[in-house]
């Protein structure tokens, strides 16, 4: 290494600045600081964006580098959420139940108070004793240590059986499909212990703080800021590393690379079980902003959603992945919000509500057809980037391999 | 002035009444005026047996009319009659007793009577003994189906004595049936009940062992000495299986022979009843946070006599032991219960049969949905190698299809045999604009293929509901394959799935012939193997890619409507079957259409042995197939049947 | 293309800031909470036409306070995070006054701290669980003890009913549901041999096992009764195939608690002429403002559109709202709240709606039965049922009451009497 990692890719400096300056401009600019430009509902909003820019960049890492379409992310995504909830609501229980039973009139055993807890948390679902999964929700070290376990080991499982038996494209997209839904339908049953289709909720009242919402939406954009950040640089040292190359070496001929010598799976199975728990984390931020939890938040669909963030925002470079999911996700809240004006045609008038979905819908389709470069793209119209020019040819002899409008350099 | 005319009236026919006193129904009627009036099955029963009682020809016309909820209440008068829509809010009343029309009344003057279906039944329960040997065949069957529904001893009677004039062949052997169902419960006769229960135990029926059953059912019991008296099915050891000590205990305790267990729950509340001065038995209350202590004081005070004592192990074992359980029959005659005993369990051996191919039948028919919704996705994926995002949305449409065609074709018959062929052509069309259009420049590129298919799903998702709305629409399927096909009362298959079997069937052959007998098959499996080689031979590959896409498609837009007709239609369908597609060609294998069937069929015949193993969860059922799939296909990442040599292509 | 995407970022933020500053016109604001996309968008579409219908006649009418209302409708699209994000935003950004909302129990849960928290008022229309109580929500919907407990009770008593299929999507309010009847017909000593449980996925479609295992039960000659709490497109499945197998009501009957008209609208009902529903409103009732609720309704959204009965909830629980804004003088959330209690009016099925101190309706329960049109028959009235939040028949719950206007607190132990809580448990 000659140059500093720094100096190798400016473009990780200049991120960090604009997500600084965001930062900082959203804070002073907030409710909780005293402005109130920004309502502490969409303060709310951005600091979830910050998170789902993180699984972006996760995915980009998994997809966009190491061409590995996993549609599951979103089920790690989800599991680190469940696993912050936990601690969440058993806590906050356990202050209200502790309370209420201090005024009976015979002190209450510690066996007594866990069960009114499960009566609480789980009254709601018909039954009142902890499950198994809940053994370490008293505490939030132990939960904060299994958000990143416990999708950690399912991706690693996971990803063993899958490239073991050299499960690839589309076949490993269906599979992680198929996964994230085995796990949906399986979190919907009550039976699983974790509320079913209720999940968990009330996530944004954290136990024991009892500072007003608008201060702790910024607590959590500052905690999604820095997680983004880090991620980010995290995930920029490792493609910018011999690692990264052997990473795009097996997205563009896993053959070639397997003959080279290197243990293709090692590497898939590290960088898939890396990004889930960079999606775990981002999860863990995300749902005590959004303020429940559920199975529906893991259905297949959101993993698809989130393939289409990064392949809109531009693969195989970070900051698009994040641009992607960025633009996506806040262009869906404001045409789902009803604030788009809505056109009249005269003889129809297109309520955006109704058509929003055709217009995401078609414009994948465009993108994928006419900009495999996505958002991204634009960037490197205005560096002036150009791309080898081949005259059509394939950059490599695999079909799968890149066509020479996606790649550059 | 109209006031005046009904009250002029009510004077009128309270003079008729008091002539039509001796044999009329309508003073019955208002004797019983009120619990009519209130019509709950709990009260009703005097008035319809004072009505059947009567011995009015007329009382049949009556309960049948009060039965079909048009008996009506005057308001002025409590007057009850027969009443028929006139025009409006106008009624038109005839008077049961002279069958004569007395008038048309306002709506508001009146009350309609609405027997619920319990009292409509206990109505069809009195109208058996005048129904029994009506001449119209209609009404026999209501009277039999009454006694089925209703088995009661005072039955018995009339039915044996309708069953030698029964003029219909059908429903006398349905007499003579339900003549043995009530003779086994209801024949004074011991050995006649006997001989009834051994002829009927051959017969799979609900009825069967719904006449049977009731003779079995035990009461369990507990006292100091075995009983003489009664028929005792089992004497049961505290401790064993069947009887656990807790049980055991917990009965003595509801038979009043045992002082009852002292709960945490008791102690609390105890302890809480008696604290003295921040103390219970001497310990500080503060310290009653753990068991111990609260056991402690607990003593403390039971030792006092303020509260029970605790009871022992030892209390427990001397209670248990001196004490017999048992169980004992309802029924008193042991002959009838041994025989019962038997039939049952020979009929239990015949149901456990039918039941597991019933589940065969269920899962056949479950497989065949899947392979019908996959068959589409084996064309363009197992043959082309295309992930189709959309194919869900191409089974939506073809529902669509058909909802929109019966809008116009008002007959179900017709409307079906059109809605067939016009969802192929639509989603045919659909299929060809989309391969055109989209797929055709990405098929080098498969993931984005998924992508880009992926966007048109929601995009056409979202026009559906744009167009029809979120309401599910009805597609309602012809009146020949309403019901269902019933071999016994164990095993049935209703008509609508069969008729996907065999749509499922002729599928599979129609595939089969194009692929393997016809030109476009030929140039089909040459373009998929190598499109090159097939370009010089003279085959234009997108021709032949196009058309295989609009195949695939085509035949999905059919399955959509097999599917509509048997579940829903809404803009979601598709989602509902695309991930279980997949699953089907994936596990199957692909580029094979036998890989599809026995995809469709392991997955089909999985998903209903686990609901057979956790019949209470069906959720569970299907986050554990997808499980076993994903574990199936580490073991067989090419699926069951896979492709082999060149033609797996690579 | 390009143009279009950096406009609409520009005007993303934008938006954001401009909404902040627009909310001092004078009109009083109504928020309008139900999905108009993804999967709920089917029944709750209706309710926001309700409402709008509703504020319409309101404003014919001259307003309330000598404001106009204005209806600020937003679409949380059948995602429950998004339900709070939107509560949030409707009281904070749009500062509405009252917001009328949601369908799930989930979304409703995901609501509730974000009403609580910024003290909103919350008018929910949907039969539900029970189990809850918070100061700032008004159920309006039945709670268990007016559905499922006076159908169970007509089950035990009319139709004679001794064994029962309790069917339900797996999900809270069939859960809870169940539950509590499970408990209830345990005390009206139904052996637990005779109580079948069963769960399916929402939008399930294969009913043919379930189906023959319900026509299994009656093997030991007790009569069998289904009591459903089957959701949304499930439904038409299962009737389907409950046709296919020949259950008829006199035989197998039916009685189901998320099925109304709207739902019935797409089925063909010939083949379950007799199965009944237990609700608080059906569209036939025979009265002279129910017709012309109908007929408003009808005009508005077209001929072949029906009633149900959140429509009804929703009708009263308006109403209710501008008699009590009026009686206060004011829509202030407080004072509000206080003039609510004891606040009547006419129910559209005849009698009176009373608002009970723990924040629930007091209804007659309505049961009828399907008939060939796609209408229900009502064959059964009770007489007024007060709501309960906590039900008596589990034992957790059955010491818990909750009364908002004289000891302040929706989750009062009489048994310790103290509050266990101020706040809702969600």
């Amino acid at each position: 290494m000659e140059r500093s990692f720094v100096a190798k890719n400016p473009s990780v400096l200049v991120f960090l600045a604009i997500l600084s300056l965001f930062t900082l401009g959203v804070t002073v600019l907030s409710e909780g600081f005293g402005i109130g430009v920004i309502s502490t509902s969409f303060v709310k909003t951005l600091g979830k964006t910050l998170c789902l820019c993180l699984i972006a960049v996760a995915m980009d890492l998994v997809w966009g580098f190491t061409g590995i379409l996993s549609l599951g992310h979103f089920a790690f995504f989800g599991l680190g959420g469940y696993m912050i909830g936990m601690w969440l609501m058993y806590e906050r229980t356990r202050l209200i139940v502790v309370e209420s039973l201090s005024q009976a009139e015979i002190p209450p055993t510690p066996a007594e108070v866990v069960d009114a807890i499960g009566t609480q948390i789980f009254g709601v679902v018909g039954s009142s004793e902890f499950p198994l999964i809940w053994a370490f929700s008293h505490s939030l070290t132990l939960q904060l240590i299994l958000v990143v376990v416990v999708p950690g080991l399912l991706a690693l499982i996971f990803g063993w059986l899958a490239f073991r038996s050299r499960v690839t494209g589309v076949y490993l997209s269906i599979l992680t499909q198929a996964m994230t839904l085995a796990l949906a339908l399986y979190l919907f049953q009550n039976d699983s212990g974790l509320r079913g289709n209720n999940g968990l909720s009330g996530l944004q009242n954290l136990p024991g703080v009892t500072v007003s919402q608008d201060v702790v939406s910024l607590w959590f954009l500052w905690a999604s800021a820095l997680a983004l950040g880090l991620g980010y640089m995290l995930a920029a040292w490792i493609v910018s590393g011999k690692f990264g190359s052997v990473l795009r070496g097996i997205r563009d001929n896993e053959a070639r690379v397997r003959f080279l010598g290197y243990s293709v799976e090692v590497y898939k199975l590290a960088v898939f079980t890396l990004t889930a728990c960079i999606a775990a984390i981002a999860g863990a931020l995300y749902y005590p902003q959004a303020g429940i939890i559920n199975p529906e938040e893991m259905a297949p669909i959101a993993s698809i959603y989130l393939a289409v963030w990064v392949a809109i925002g531009g693969r195989g470079r970070l900051y698009g992945a994040v641009i992607g999911a960025a633009f996506v996700s806040l262009l869906s809240t404001w045409f789902t919000g009803g604030q788009a004006p809505d056109i009249p045609l005269g003889f129809y008038t297109i309520k955006w509500v109704d058509w929003w979905q055709v217009l995401l819908g078609v414009s994948f389709v465009l993108v994928t057809l006419f900009a495999p470069q996505g958002i991204g793209g634009l960037f490197d119209l205005y560096t002036n980037q150009r791309h080898p020019d081949r005259h059509g040819a394939n950059l490599g002899p695999d079909e799968g391999a890149l066509r020479e409008k996606e790649a550059s350099l | 002035m109209l006031r005046l005319f009904l009250a002029g009236l009510a004077i009128l026919f309270a003079c008729l009444n008091a002539n039509a006193q001796e044999g009329g129904l309508q003073p019955i009627l208002q004797d019983h005026q009120e619990i009519i009036v209130k019509s709950s099955r709990k009260t009703i029963k005097p008035a319809i047996d004072a009505l059947a009682a009567s011995g009015l020809p007329q009382a049949q016309v009556m309960l049948e009319t009060w039965a079909a909820k048009d008996m009506w209440m005057r308001k002025s008068d409590g007057l009850f009659f027969a009443g028929t829509k006139a025009e409006g809010r106008l009624y038109e009343l005839t008077d049961f007793d002279t069958g004569e029309v007395v008038g048309t009344f306002e709506k508001s003057d009146l009350k309609q009577l609405k027997p619920n279906s319990g009292v409509r039944a206990m109505i069809g329960t009195a109208l058996v003994q005048f129904q029994l040997t009506d001449p119209d065949r209609k009404k026999r069957l209501a009277a039999l189906k009454s006694i089925q529904r209703d088995p009661e001893g005072a039955l018995l009677e009339p039915l044996r004595a309708s069953i030698e004039d029964e003029p219909d062949v059908d429903l006398k052997v349905q007499k003579q049936r339900l003549e043995r169902l009530l003779t086994i419960g209801y024949d004074e006769d011991v050995v006649a009940r006997v001989a009834a229960i051994e002829e009927m135990s051959n017969d799979l029926g609900v009825d069967v062992r719904a006449a049977l059953n009731p003779l079995l059912v035990t009461a369990r019991k507990t006292a100091a000495d075995l009983p003489s008296d009664v028929n005792v099915a089992i004497v049961l050891e505290p401790g064993s299986d069947a009887l656990s000590r807790d049980d055991a205990y917990h009965l003595l305790v509801a038979s009043d022979l045992a002082a009852s267990l002292v709960l945490p729950d008791d102690i609390r509340l105890a302890l809480a009843a008696n604290i003295d001065g921040g103390r219970v038995g001497g310990i500080p209350v503060a310290q009653l946070n753990n068991n111990t202590a609260r056991a402690q004081a607990y003593s403390t005070l039971a030792e006092a006599g303020i509260v029970p004592a605790f009871v022992t192990e030892a209390d427990i074992d001397t209670a248990l032991g001196a004490h017999v359980f048992f169980e004992t029959y309802a029924e008193p005659s042991i002959e009838v219960t041994a025989a019962a005993e038997k039939a049952l369990k020979k009929i239990e051996l015949k149901v456990g049969l039918n039941q597991t191919l019933d589940l065969t039948l269920d899962a056949v028919s479950l497989a065949s949905i899947y392979f019908l919704a996959a068959i589409g996705l084996a064309i363009t994926f197992g043959v082309m190698g295309v992930i189709n995002m959309a194919h869900g949305e191409f089974i939506m449409m073809g529902a669509y299809t058909g909802y929109v065609v019966q809008q116009y074709v008002p007959d179900h018959t017709v409307s079906i045999i059109v809605a067939i062929p016009m969802a192929f052509a639509v989603t045919f069309a659909m299929g060809v604009a989309m391969e055109r259009l989209v797929i055709r420049w990405l098929y080098a590129r498969p993931l984005e293929t998924l992508l880009a298919t992926f966007g048109i799903s929601i995009a056409l998702q979202q026009l559906a509901k744009n167009i029809f709305g979120t309401q599910a629409r009805p597609l309602t399927a012809p009146g020949w394959l309403d019901g269902a096909w019933v071999m016994n009362d164990v095993v049935s298959i209703s008509y609508i799935r069969i008729a996907i079997f065999v749509l499922a069937l002729i599928f599979l052959g129609l595939f089969l012939y194009i692929m393997k007998r016809t030109r476009l098959g030929l140039e089909m499996r040459a373009v998929t193997q190598n499109p090159r080689m097939a370009g010089s031979m003279g085959i234009n590959p997108g021709r032949v890619n196009m058309l295989t896409f609009g195949l695939g498609s085509g035949i999905a837009g059919i399955a959509g409507v097999a599917i509509g007709l048997f579940a829903k239609v809404t803009s979601d369908l598709g989602n509902d079957y695309i991930v279980q597609s997949f699953m089907t060609v994936v596990v199957g294998g692909v580029g094979n259409i036998w890989g599809a069937l026995a995809g469709a069929g392991m997955i089909g015949f999985l998903q209903k042995g686990i609901e057979w193993m956790n019949p209470s969860n069906t959720l569970a059922a299907q986050t554990y197939m997808i499980i076993f799939i994903i574990i199936f296909i580490q073991f067989r990442p090419r699926g069951i049947i896979a492709l082999k040599g060149r033609a797996a292509g690579d | 293309m390009k143009s279009l995407k950096s406009t609409l970022a520009g005007s993303v933020v934008f938006a954001a800031i401009a909404t902040a500053a627009l909310s001092a016109e004078d009109t009083i604001k109504v928020g309008v909470l139900h999905s108009l996309s993804g999967t709920m968008a089917i029944s709750e579409t209706t309710l926001k036409d309700t409402m709008l219908m509703l504020i319409d006649q309101q404003n014919a009418k001259g307003g309330l306070l000598g404001k106009q209302l204005e209806a600020v409708v937003v679409d949380p699209a059948s995602d429950w995070p998004l339900f709070a994000e939107k509560a949030r935003e409707l009281l904070t950004v749009h500062e509405v006054d009252v917001i009328f909302g949601n369908w799930t129990s989930v979304s409703r849960k995901s609501v509730l701290p974000v009403i609580e928290e910024l003290n909103g008022l919350l008018f929910y229309p949907v039969q539900y669980e029970g189990e809850e109580s918070s100061k700032n929500v008004f159920y309006t919907g039945a709670s268990p003890n007016q559905q499922a407990i006076p159908a169970t009770d007509y089950f035990l008593e009319e139709l004679g009913v001794e064994k029962f299929a309790l069917l339900g999507t797996d999900y809270v309010y069939p859960r809870t549901t169940n539950n509590i009847l499970e408990s209830y017909l345990k005390q009206k000593g139904i052996a637990d041999a005779d109580i079948f449980v069963n769960y399916t996925p929402f939008g399930h479609s294969d009913w043919s096992k379930i189906v023959s295992d319900v026509v299994a039960l009656g093997e030991d000659g007790k009569k069998v009764g289904v009591i459903s709490t089957i959701n949304g497109d499930a439904n038409i499945g299962f009737y389907k195939e409950l046709a296919a197998a020949g259950v008829s009501a006199d035989d197998i009957p039916v009685v189901a608690f998320s099925v109304g008209e709207e739902e019935l609208s797409g089925l063909d009902t010939a083949n379950l002429v007799g199965h009944l529903a237990a609700w608080n409103y059906f569209q036939s009732a025979d009265t002279d403002v129910n017709a012309e609720f109908v007929e408003t309704w009808k005009a508005t959204m077209g001929d072949e559109r029906v009633t149900n009965d959140p429509m009804e909830a929703h009708y009263i629980g308006f109403n209710m709202w501008v008699n009590a804004a009026t009686e206060a003088g004011s829509t202030e959330v407080d004072a509000v709240r206080a003039a609510m209690y004891g606040q009547e009016f006419p129910n559209l099925t005849g009698g009176t709606a009373v608002m009970l101190p723990n924040h629930h309706l007091a209804k007659p329960v309505l049961i009828g039965e399907i008939q060939e049109d796609g209408q229900f028959d009502i064959i059964s009235e009770t007489d007024v049922v007060p709501g309960d939040a906590w039900t008596d028949f589990l034992p957790e719950s059955a010491v818990l009451k909750s009364d908002w206007k004289d000891l302040g607190c929706g989750m009062y132990n009489t048994e310790t009497e103290s509050c266990v809580q101020t706040l809702s448990n969600y």
